[in-house]
């Protein structure tokens, strides 16, 4: 059964398609990774979804309610956590839960009951009257997350949810969003971590110039678009390994700079042609969903 | 031309109201010192002193010829000062207004709720200098000088309407600047605050007619003078216009900023 179902979706800004005929559907409890290089429209999309900016075409239906015409009481079941952070400075942690709690119109009492279970699953239970400035990158992003369930949303739009965040924070932060999807919650996220999509998400779509250009598991998206084993050769005596060898022993070969992507099904007479070649760095690994982001997107940089 | 339409009010906008007003509590005292005591200062340090020099202006003494300009003139401030810097913080710098727009809120609650919250303090202040009139007894008749708090509330939503406009199309707060020196400083000194406006030549008077300060002050002098005023519909009126047609352009420009 779906909670989301978007076709056609389009968004134009002074000419340009920046949303370009998106249509996806997204599943109860599931949780749908939304990637893409900056400029892709995912953030657009996201907020076309909300029912914030007003399509130029297509049709969207967030839990059951048509978008943008009934937005608002669909939104009153939905949860967002933002991109950038806007948690109110002049509150404390606690406040900053009643008072969005409010814009729900839920009664100050009902708010009052949820702050500790939501302090708690924010691990910021020792920090309800601190204030905002005093909190750590971290904690920021786990209020704004426990901000986002004060009216226990059945679906949570995650915009760039880990960016900015230092390898702790965000391992504690992934741990609270599988708790959510173990709840039953549906997380709808964007990311450019390819690591964070192909951890927490079942499903993702990968877009690119407005568009969708490849849908799936990822696990079978890398199976689908990726030969099973890369292997990366660093050094000044790379390129011309790869003049030489490359095509003879790829499937597919990348150059990037001083490195070389080769793609194959077996490693096997590659790494042992490699082991003759001591000026190289090699590094043997399984293909991931980096790998299917970059061959579909491209090696340029998008800003 | 599909952001210019008509304001979808709703009671939603409360929560917004009510987000204003905590913060203002945790801030009330240096809040209130900028609102409240420094158009009070200025008024009976003027009012005393050059009230001193002067001999009695449209027939009562200085003070209370300046306290009933003061009213108004203070309301005003406040209410743009709160639109503009106030309003510009929770829009631009801490996107206190984004997150809003992810609850079941729109930008037409948001406004509505900054509008009257803005007016709100706005009554604050114009209710401190009224206070002050009243401790001083300054006033003629003290039942007529309670119709000057619906004057204010009046005022306020005039102001704070025109505020919402310039901070839809601010890019930051040096931009406000303009405002101050185009807009509220000549109408401070065109409408009549510090001496009566029949002192100006008679083109400035013209165009004293036009801005909402001046209707504010025929509203607001009179009922501290004991009488009942002039005009009060067209004074009214002006009042309400300025501030509608302020609230709903603010409203339509501040949707093309934020909901694209």
């Amino acid at each position: 059964m779906s909670v989301l179902k978007a076709s056609g979706l389009i968004k134009r800004y002074g000419g340009v398609e920046v949303v370009a005929g998106v249509s996806l559907a997204v599943a109860r409890g599931e949780c749908f990774g939304l990637l893409g290089p900056n400029g892709a429209g995912k953030t657009t999309t996201l907020r076309l979804l909300l029912g914030l900016v007003e399509p130029d075409d297509g049709q969207i239906e967030l839990l059951g309610e048509p978008v943008p015409r009934r937005a608002r009481h669909a939104r009153q079941r939905v949860g967002v956590v933002p991109q950038v952070d806007n948690l109110d400075p002049d509150f404390t942690v606690e406040e900053n839960l009643l008072v969005y709690g409010r814009y729900f119109g839920l009664r100050d009492g009902e708010i009052r009951a949820r702050i500790p279970g939501l302090l708690a699953f924010a691990g910021l239970a020792h920090r309800a009257e601190a204030r905002i400035p005093t909190l750590s990158g971290g904690m920021k992003r786990r209020l704004t997350l426990a901000r986002a369930l004060v009216n226990d949303p059945e679906l949570i739009f995650l915009d760039e949810p880990t960016t900015g965040l230092d390898p702790q924070a965000r391992h504690l932060l992934w741990q609270g969003l599988r708790r959510l999807t173990s709840q039953g919650k549906t997380l709808i996220l964007t990311t450019h971590f390819m690591e964070e999509a192909e951890r927490l998400c079942d499903r993702l779509a990968i877009m690119d110039q407005g568009r969708i250009i490849a849908e799936g598991n990822p696990r079978a998206l890398i199976a689908e678009h990726i030969e099973p084993f890369v292997v990366e050769i660093y050094g000044e005596e790379a390129g011309r390994w790869a003049d030489a060898f490359g095509a003879l022993l790829c499937r597919r070969v990348e150059k990037a700079g001083e490195s070389v992507f080769c793609y194959t099904d077996d490693g096997e007479a590659l790494l042992n042609n490699l082991r003759t070649q001591p000026a190289l760095k090699v590094t043997h690994r399984p293909a991931n969903l980096e790998d299917v982001f970059l061959k579909l997107t491209g090696r340029e940089l998008r800003d | 031309m599909r952001y210019f339409t008509p304001p979808r009010p709703s009671l939603r906008f409360v929560p917004v109201w009510r987000r204003n007003f905590l913060v203002w509590r945790k801030l009330a005292i240096p809040s209130m010192l900028g609102n409240l005591a420094d158009p009070m200062l200025y008024m009976l340090g003027l009012g005393f002193g050059l009230g001193a020099l002067l001999p009695d202006v449209a027939g009562v003494p200085y003070l209370t010829f300046l306290a009933a300009g003061t009213v108004a003139y203070s309301t005003m401030n406040s209410a743009t000062f709160e639109t503009l810097y106030s309003g510009f913080s929770r829009m631009h710098v801490q996107k206190t207004w984004d997150a809003i727009l992810n609850t079941p809120l729109t930008l037409d609650d948001v406004l509505l709720g900054e509008w009257v919250w803005a007016a709100s303090k706005a009554l604050l202040s114009g209710l401190a200098i009224l206070a002050i009139i009243w401790v001083l007894d300054l006033e003629a008749s003290f039942w007529l000088s309670l119709w000057i708090i619906p004057v204010v509330i009046l005022t306020g939503l005039c102001f704070a309407g025109m505020g919402l406009v310039m901070n839809a199309v601010s890019p930051n707060y040096d931009f406000f600047l303009y405002y101050f020196t185009l807009v509220i400083t000549p109408m401070v000194l065109l409408c009549g605050v510090f001496y009566p406006v029949s002192q100006l030549p008679a083109a400035l008077q013209m165009v004293s007619r036009f801005l909402p300060l001046s209707h504010a002050i025929d509203l607001v002098r009179p009922l501290v003078l004991g009488r009942l005023p002039e005009d009060i519909l067209l004074h009214v009126l002006v009042l309400i216009a300025y501030g509608s047609v302020g609230f709903w352009l603010g409203l339509g420009l501040t949707r093309r900023r934020l909901l694209r």
